[in-house]
């Protein structure tokens, strides 16, 4: 018979939380047309919610029942914890950033299409974490990367918008380029494409100083690089998180660094395991580059979301030392430091929001000032962000740098410790500097004007605010819980 | 019943601190509020001192422990051995203290000053009493934040540079604290204190040794200490030198000489030197001091330097007397600070160019300034000179060379407080005393009074102390001091 085409089963539940957003998506995008403009916003808000709690209920029940991970729909992704709690992360970080989105003044004649380019996004991450192949890891990249490329320039009337935009699609179509041709040339030094079976061919081929595969392995790395903007792969993240729309770079940087980093996890042990002496090192030094930049750029940083960006390049950096241990300590602390990170960003971020809608200009640290007096909760909220970050008790940002070091101590790389330690104590003067800002002012000029009236109080963005507070400050007293779940996830990978 | 007391007494005020910062409560309440519970919490802690053993004052008691993070073996788990129960004393006596006379002096904002005070009693508590090496280190940075904050926002014009200066130097010594609590915590498989049992590692245990030295802070490493102190309001530089210090000392005693007794032996001529030098130093600085907090301040360098050459002698006699010097510095200088807090209000100004005089006309003032002073400079009698004694005679069990440079740091300690007496009170009136302001009142008496009344309790009493540190028990360092 001529034209019998060979479906492979689907695993539907598998696919569930991703397919979840797609119909969101869908459904948004229906609506920017179909629904009245009057009811569009909320209505598209609503679903865009709808997708990401669908999507976090299904892999909730995805990890629940995942417990021996294996190859779905023609092992093109893989079923398992690590990556329905890595799902969990990415989608609760959306949901979050829809509450964060709401009351974004701008491009109100085209919201639908936000909120469908967002979930499609969150659906394109959700997918990603789940990549069991190098094809499905390049097509799910750039799926949520196309989105977020037109989040970013969402706001065409404002030219930082666009170049950020402009600069994220240049610089990342950069990335993605490595990624693809790194991929190219492993496929053509082991003639395979799923990860496990990289590995084996490696393996059986005796291919691990091949310089076809190590050269790809390289050029993969710096690809995932680009995504988790780690130093020195770090340069469009300054200027797309400052000039794309606030919850967009809440997203961003909570989400993006997200699926990065846990991918970035799973190819290297499960495809490179026998090449483990060369990318462990590469990333402790990948590692390094990205605490030293990031951390010493953001001293001299005026504009706060120049600030978190050049913060989160180098907590990229604490997330490199966890995978580059490589170790079973090392696979929790990189899960375990996700959900904190997550929620710090995602919340300062939004504060960040909360105060540009006030003010009608961009957020500095000068302009910052006498908001933790005027706005108790987000000050409070931002406060303890910052401490999160320089990772101080009591906060989830504390266990996270614990584990994080304890996995490099494991590994006996004490000389990354005391890299990370310094980092840590640089960071301090700029994390306390926002502290300093909120509540040290100048009496001499107090007011200043809000745009358009006295400020804005949205409901949404402060629910959100307090959420990502509650991870916060919950991830530290309920560390065990957490732990027990990122153990789990972790043993998925042969770590 | 006992084993939740410990707990009690580190919760009751951060509980104070939350229903401070979450119910709206007017300006008067929020003082009213924190002042309650901190007498409360001293109550609590004479409920301790009751139920405590003193027989067995070296092992611990009013011990509680929770599994917390068992992946790495970390549980809460806290409880007090004879010292710590001073200490927790010492704590609640001056922070109920340093909360009464922010209370009297009106403090702008006061919902967040009050409650960032009774967070500070809480978290130093805390460290007095955890038993485990992360709690402690929790506990540890959980006072940085706080005082951080108090002395931000109501301290002095030079408040930023201060704040500043103290924040990267105690980070820096916490972070080589951590590292070093990661490093032992990860190869003994436990980060519990008791059940992990001493290490060898001189690295690890300078980790320690850093985070405590500049908290202390010991000689090399005071560089924050001047503009904190100077800069702070009077009752958090009180609580910053009578209190916080102690938590270092502490720190040296509990852990550094309880957990790494080889080093402790082989480094131990480095910190006695350390330890002279910031004797010596830190006395003949606060005799040329222009100001009273700068008497005050380099006073309490000198005496940490003390209290540090009694612990490092290990023996029983100087561990006694650096604990009963604790105690006794701790109540002197939060006395002083906050008498410093009393002249600044009525002269405008703590520099002794300005005072002087300020004797006439002020009796009350006069009398416990003086008292203070006296006891301050180690009058035969006086529980410091009981203190001081004992660490030297433990000291000079080390090398008679100490207990000589300790003596004379003593006579050096007489000249800088006669001088700073004569100085505000004596002398020609200087013009801030003759422009007026009047005797202590009785809201002023009522902080002070039993501040020094507890003073001179123990003055007649110091071996209520010294005598009941360390009894027969399993403080492992005792053991091996004892052999």
């Amino acid at each position: 018979m001529i034209g019998e085409v060979v479906t492979p089963s689907v695993d539907w539940f598998a696919l569930g939380p991703v397919l979840a957003l797609l119909a969101a998506s869908a459904v948004a995008l229906l609506a920017a047309v179909l629904v009245p403009p009057r009811l569009r916003k909320a209505f598209s808000a609503a679903v865009c919610a709808a997708g990401f709690t669908g999507s976090f209920v299904a892999a909730a029940f995805l990890y629940a029942y995942s417990e021996e991970g294996g190859g779905a729909v023609a092992d093109a992704i893989v079923r398992d914890r690590f990556g329905a709690l890595a799902q969990l992360i990415v989608v609760g970080s959306g949901l979050l950033a829809v509450g964060i989105s709401y009351s974004q003044r701008t491009r109100d004649d085209h919201v639908g299409e936000y909120y469908a380019l967002l979930a499609a996004a969150g659906g394109g991450m959700a997918f990603l974490v789940t990549a069991n192949n190098l094809m499905t890891l390049f097509l799910s990249l750039e799926w949520f990367s196309i989105c977020l490329y037109i989040l970013c320039a969402l706001e065409v009337d404002r030219v930082a918008s666009l170049e950020a935009g402009l600069k994220y699609l240049i610089i990342g179509g950069f990335g993605s380029a490595f990624l693809l041709f790194g991929s190219a040339l492993v496929y053509g030094s082991t003639g395979e494409l799923g990860f496990a079976d990289i590995a084996s061919a490696v393996a059986a081929g005796g291919l691990s100083d091949d310089v076809l595969l190590l050269v790809g392995l390289a050029m993969l790395i710096s690809g995932l690089a680009f995504k988790a903007s780690a130093a020195p792969f770090h340069m469009w993240t300054p200027d797309a998180y400052e000039g794309a729309p606030t919850p967009v770079t809440a997203f961003m940087s909570a989400a993006t660094k997200t699926v990065a980093l846990v991918l970035t996890l799973r190819v290297l042990v499960t495809a490179f395991p026998q090449e483990e002496e060369l990318w462990t090192v590469a990333l402790a030094v990948i590692a390094c580059a990205s605490l030293a930049i990031g951390n010493l750029a953001a001293l001299t940083q005026r504009s706060l979301k120049r600030l978190l960006a050049y913060s989160s390049i180098s907590h990229a950096g604490f997330m490199l030392i966890a995978i580059a241990a490589n170790n079973g300590l090392g696979g929790r602390a990189l899960l375990y430091y996700l959900i904190p990170y997550s929620a710090m960003s995602l919340g300062s971020f939004a504060v960040v929001a909360a105060r540009e809608r006030e003010l009608g200009q961009p957020v500095t640290l000068d302009n910052l000032a006498g908001l933790g007096w005027e706005r108790p909760v987000l000050g409070v909220a931002m406060w303890t962000f910052m401490l999160g970050f320089a990772g101080l008790p009591p906060t989830g940002g504390f266990f996270g740098k614990f584990y994080v070091f304890a996995a490099a101590y494991d590994r006996g790389w004490t000389w990354l410790i005391i890299v990370g330690l310094a980092a840590t104590a640089v960071s301090l003067y700029y994390y306390l500097g926002v502290i300093r800002a909120l509540y040290v002012r100048p009496t001499e000029r107090l007011e200043l004007v809000p745009a358009g009236g006295s400020p804005p109080r949205e409901r949404l963005l402060t629910a959100a605010v307090v959420g990502a507070l509650t991870v916060t400050v919950g991830s530290f007293f309920a560390v065990q819980p957490l732990i027990d779940l990122a153990r789990d996830a972790a043993t998925a990978l042969p770590l | 019943m006992n084993q939740w007391l410990t707990t009690t007494l580190i919760f009751l005020p951060i509980g104070g601190a939350l229903a401070i910062w979450l119910t709206p409560m007017q300006r008067l309440w929020a003082g009213v509020t924190a002042l309650l519970v901190s007498v409360v919490e001293i109550g609590f802690w004479i409920v301790s001192l009751v139920r405590f053993d003193f027989g067995e004052a070296g092992s611990l008691q009013l011990e509680q422990q929770t599994s917390w993070l068992s992946d790495l073996h970390v549980s809460y788990h806290v409880g007090l051995y004879g010292f710590s129960l001073w200490l927790v004393g010492l704590t609640a006596v001056a922070m109920a203290a340093a909360i009464a006379y922010g209370f009297w002096a009106g403090r702008e904002r006061p919902r967040a000053y009050f409650g960032l005070m009774l967070l500070l009693t809480g978290a130093v508590v805390g460290v007095f009493s955890a038993q485990d090496l992360l709690v402690f280190y929790v506990f540890w940075e959980a006072m940085l934040i706080p005082l951080y904050v108090l002395v931000g926002i109501w301290g002095g014009a030079g408040r930023a540079i201060a704040t500043l200066k103290f924040v990267i130097y105690t980070m820096v010594g916490s972070l080589l604290m951590l590292a070093s609590i990661i490093a032992i915590g990860i190869s003994q498989g436990t980060f519990d204190l008791l059940e992990g049992g001493p290490s060898s590692s001189t690295l690890v245990f300078l980790g320690f040794a850093a985070a405590f030295a500049v908290k202390a802070p010991l000689f090399p490493l005071h560089g924050w200490l001047p503009e904190a102190y100077r800069e702070s309001p009077p009752e958090v530089a009180a609580v910053l030198s009578g209190v916080v210090s102690k938590t270092a000392a502490y720190g040296f005693l509990r852990i550094a000489i309880g957990k790494f007794p080889e080093p402790v032996q082989d480094l131990r001529v480095p910190i006695l030197v350390l330890a002279a030098c910031g004797l010596v130093y830190g006395s003949l600085i606060a005799f040329r001091a222009p100001d009273m907090r700068g008497v005050i301040a380099y006073s309490s360098l000198a005496q940490m330097g003390l209290i540090t050459l009694g612990l490092f002698a290990t023996n029983l006699a100087g561990l006694n007397g650096a604990v009963l010097q604790m105690v006794n510095h701790g109540l002197l200088s939060v006395t002083l600070f906050l008498l410093a807090g009393v002249v600044e209000n009525r002269a405008g100004s703590g520099e002794f160019a300005r005072l002087g005089g300020m004797a006439r006309g002020r009796p009350a003032l006069a009398t416990v300034l003086m008292t203070t002073g006296v006891i301050a400079l180690a009058v035969p009698g006086s529980t410091a000179f009981a203190g001081e004694f004992l660490i030297l005679v433990g000291v000079f069990a080390t090398g008679w060379i100490w207990a000589v440079i300790g003596a004379g740091a003593i006579l050096l300690a007489a000249m800088y407080m006669l001088r700073l007496i004569s100085a505000v009170l004596h002398r020609d009136p200087g013009p801030a005393a003759r422009a007026g302001g009047q005797d202590l009142r009785p809201a002023e008496l009522a902080v002070l009074v039993p501040l020094v009344a507890c003073l001179l309790a123990l003055s007649a009493w110091p071996a209520a102390i010294s005598d009941r540190s360390f009894g027969e028990g399993d403080f492992p360092a005792l053991r091996d001091i004892l052999r």
